[in-house]
Parts: structure tokens; sequence; C-alpha cells
């Protein structure tokens, strides 16, 4: 394994080194961009929000954050990740690479925005009074698992995207309910023991809920809560990887 | 040892209702029952072993299973049934300006072209002044890739693929391009590599430059081989008698 990607390091650096270029090459605010739309979404919801949730939900600006911080960073992950196999399609049927490779450059780029935002999360944090306590390390094993939750949901998408073309379309569907339901700018206190069980079914509520634990109450999360974040990055990044195995030769009679 | 050697190996290919289709139109046509698949052998029990410093032309009409073939051979596609063993590195031309992005400048097209094939980027480094002498294009290291013209690319492509020693040289109509002196001087480089030990597979219509070039002819008719051997005048004479009976 370690071997195979030594060897496929320069392709990988080259498909990092394109992606990043033309994606950034008409935008005249490029990679600011990137962090001013999940600014001003949590903008927006600041102003719109406070009213009805903000009174008695404590830290209430880190509490959005840390949603959007999540929520958008998936969205983008997801829905890059979706076309990439079919964007480089000329490429992989006519030259024998690697295929998820194109989905790994692209992320590399979706990464880098999501470090940039939680840069920019910390200073919030500050602004908020938040204390930064030692707990803080515990954040790199849900942004570690959301990483690799986000690739496996990306192998999955964008070799169904080879397949059926108004994925893309239930996607963005799909996106839009989940966000509804992942708890961004709302909180679950009024719902029954059940209903606040349920939210516990949306993996990415389970990401932003490890983050307000760290975060807004200090706490550490349960063993029982990591081992679930660890099913649900499993489960997607095995799903995904089965596909590609599965799926590897017969891509190319869909394009 | 042989390099390459392609023992009893058919290959199904699929066409059918299922390209670009969304999942509303596969789970309607499913339903009515007109969601069709069709299969076919593209290519049949094609056997035949290449040496180091061979040059195999295939030849056949459109649909005769060439390019199927060399898909199987790059290892792109897997073959159905039987198997595909090689030896060494493989370089495939399979289709000039694939894999190169129009946005790019010739440069970075250049090194990610060279990723694409293998290429280690230290060996890129030193080749790169190679690559682009060789395909003449000095002047347009920093110009975006579409700015080039089509002769221009396919001299790129074939710069940066046969600038390296690979073992096995696929070729899919990509010598028949270029002005009549980078023609001449692809060919000669292509003797080079030849000589140095590899074994080279090309495909092309033209039957004039398979004759001169090639030392052995697979002949492909409907996925089926008709000729295969050393005798490439006579294969040559027998397929161009062939064409005229069409």
């Amino acid at each position: 394994m370690w071997q195979r990607l030594k060897k496929h390091q320069f392709l990988f650096e080259e498909l990092v080194k394109r992606d990043f270029k033309k994606k950034y090459k008409r935008t005249v605010l490029g990679m600011a961009w990137s962090i001013l739309s999940p600014l001003l979404t949590l903008l927006v919801m600041r102003l719109v929000f406070t009213q009805f949730f903000g009174r008695d939900t404590p830290h209430y600006t880190t509490y959005l954050f840390c949603g959007n911080l999540i929520f958008s960073y998936f969205r983008e992950s997801s829905n890059e990740g979706m076309s990439c196999l079919l964007g480089n399609s000329k490429i992989f049927s006519k030259v024998n690479v690697p295929k998820y490779l194109f989905l790994f450059s692209k992320n590399v780029q979706t990464l880098i925005n999501f470090g940039l935002t939680l840069c920019v999360f910390f200073l919030f944090c500050v602004i908020d009074n938040i204390t930064f306590t030692w707990k803080f390390i515990f954040l790199l094993y849900p942004i570690a698992c959301l990483v690799v939750f986000s690739l496996g949901i990306g192998l999955i998408l964008s070799a169904l995207f080879i397949f059926f073309r108004d994925i893309r379309y239930l996607w963005t569907v799909f996106l839009r309910l989940l966000s509804y339901l992942s708890a961004i700018f709302y909180t679950i206190d009024q719902y029954s023991k059940m209903g606040q069980y349920a939210f516990y079914l949306n993996p990415i509520y389970v990401f932003i809920r490890y983050f307000r634990k760290i975060v807004i109450e200090a706490t550490i999360p349960t063993l029982e809560f990591h081992l679930l974040l660890l099913f649900y990055t499993a489960a997607a990044f095995g799903l995904g990887c089965w596909m590609y195995v599965k799926y590897n030769h017969k891509f190319l009679y869909y394009v | 040892m042989s390099v390459l050697r392609l023992e009893d190996v058919s290959i199904r290919y699929i066409t059918g209702d299922f390209k670009d289709i969304g999942l509303k139109d596969f789970v309607l046509q499913k339903l009515r029952g007109n969601y069709r698949v069709r299969e076919f052998w593209a290519d049949r029990h094609i056997s035949f072993t290449l040496e180091r410093g061979d040059m195999l032309g295939i030849i056949g009409t459109n649909g005769a299973g060439k390019s199927t073939l060399l898909k199987a051979v790059a290892g792109i596609m897997e073959p159905t049934e039987g198997k595909v063993t090689r030896r060494g590195t493989i370089a495939a031309l399979l289709e000039l300006g694939s894999g190169f992005d129009g946005d790019l400048t010739v440069r970075e097209n250049t090194y990610l072209r060279g990723a694409m094939l293998g290429y280690t980027r230290k060996f890129m480094d030193e080749a790169y002044g190679r690559i682009i002498e060789f395909a003449e294009l000095e002047e347009f290291q920093d110009r975006p890739f579409k700015q080039l013209s089509s002769g221009m690319k396919s001299r790129l492509a074939f710069s940066v693929a046969s600038l390296v020693q690979p073992d096995i040289l696929i070729l899919d109509e990509v010598l028949s391009v270029g002005d009549g002196a980078f023609r001449k001087k692809s060919e000669e480089k292509m003797r080079e590599i030849i000589a140095g030990g590899a074994a080279t597979i090309l495909v092309s219509h033209s039957l004039p430059q398979v004759r001169e070039m090639c030392g052995k002819i697979l002949w492909l008719h409907k996925g089926e081989r008709v000729e295969f051997g050393d005798d490439v005048q006579g294969i040559c004479d027998r397929y161009e008698a062939f064409l005229e009976k069409c």
C-alpha cells in the first residue's frame, strides 16, 4: 500500500496543482471566497435566529459556527467529490491511473479551506469568550473522522454519478434536508428523549455535537460516542472503497 | 522471456441504454421493460506474444476490436476471459490530447502527462528540456495548452511518451500526426526505441507505414483473429485484397 502511494505521489501532486489552478483561475477573490461564504452564512444565521434560539443558548455564535463549520465542509467535499470521477473520464479511459486519486486530490483543496475556516473559528471562539482547555486536542479525532467520512461519501457519490446523472439534484435536495436535521441553528432540548436519540442517526449531527461538547461544554464525550463516529466513518469509507474496487473496470462503459 | 503475452483473451463489451441516464429514467425504463443492454464480444480468443524489440502492427476495419484490445494490454480494461501478462513498464498513447488540460500551460501539461505515464519528478525535471526540444515547442512553454494547434498537441504527446525507454509502447493512430518533417522524426525515434529493446504495438490505417515499420502483423476482423505472423507483406497484401472486395 505504502509502496503504491509512493509510486503515485508525483501524479497526486500534479493533480492537486491542476485542481488548484483550475479552481482559482478566474475568481478574483479566489481562496478568500471560500472562507467568506461560510462567514456570511454565519452572519445571516446569527442575525435571524438569535431572536428565537440565541437567548437561552450559551455562546450561541460558537454554537452556530460549530454547525456551519462542519456542515459546509461536508457539503463542499461531497459536492466537489461527486463530479471528480466523471470529470476525469477522458483520462481514466485512456490512461491506466488509480481512479481514487482524482477524488483525493480534489479533497486536498476542500481540506485547506476547512483548515482556514477552522482558524477563523478559533478566532471567533476567543471573541465569544470561550475558555481554551487542553481538551481541545480531542478535536483532532472528529476532524480526522470527518475527513475520512467525507472521502467515503465522495467515493460513493462519484461512483453513483457515473451511473446516474441526476444524483446531483437528488443530493442537493438531500443535503438541504440533512442540514435541517443537523441542529445547526436550534437546540434539541425540546424534543422527547427518543427524539433526541434519533438525532444520532445523522452522522453529521454527531460530528457537530462532538465539537460543541469540547468547545462549549469542555467535556470529553463518552467512549460510545467515539465508537459511533468511528462506525459511521468506517461504514462510509468501506462502502466507497468497495464500490471502487467492484466497478473499477466497469466505469468506462458508462462515460 | 516474452515481454507481453496474451493468452486466449476475450473481451465482452456492453453498450445500451445505461449511458447518460438518470435514476428516474432507469426506473421508468425498467418498469416499462424497454431498458436494453447489448453485450457483444469485442475481441474473441486472441493470443499472441511479443519479444523485446518486436514491432507489432494491428490492422483491421473499424469495429474490429483493435482499440479494445489495446486497452486490455494497457490495463485500462480487464479481459473477460483469458490472461494478459506484461513484464516491465508500459507507455500507452491511446488518444492524443487525452489527459491534457486546455487551461494549463504546456509546461504544466508536460509534467501532468509525465506523472500519468508513471515517471518520477526527478526524471521529468531532467527530461523536460529534451521533451520540449523534441516537440519543437520551446517558444510555447508558458502558453495555455488550448492555444496550440492540433499538430503541436500531438507532437507534445508523442514526445512525452517516447522520451522514456518503456518496455512496451502502445501507439493507437498517433504516428500519422504532425507535418511531414515531424512524422519522419517520430518514425526515427520509434526505430530508436525498438532498437533499444522495447516491444511496440502500432495501430494504423496507413498500410504503407505498417509495411515499412512493423515486423509482425495481427489482422483482426469483428473481434476474431484472421491472421498473425511475421509475413508482413503477405498479410498486408491479403488485407488489401480483402478491403477491395468489401
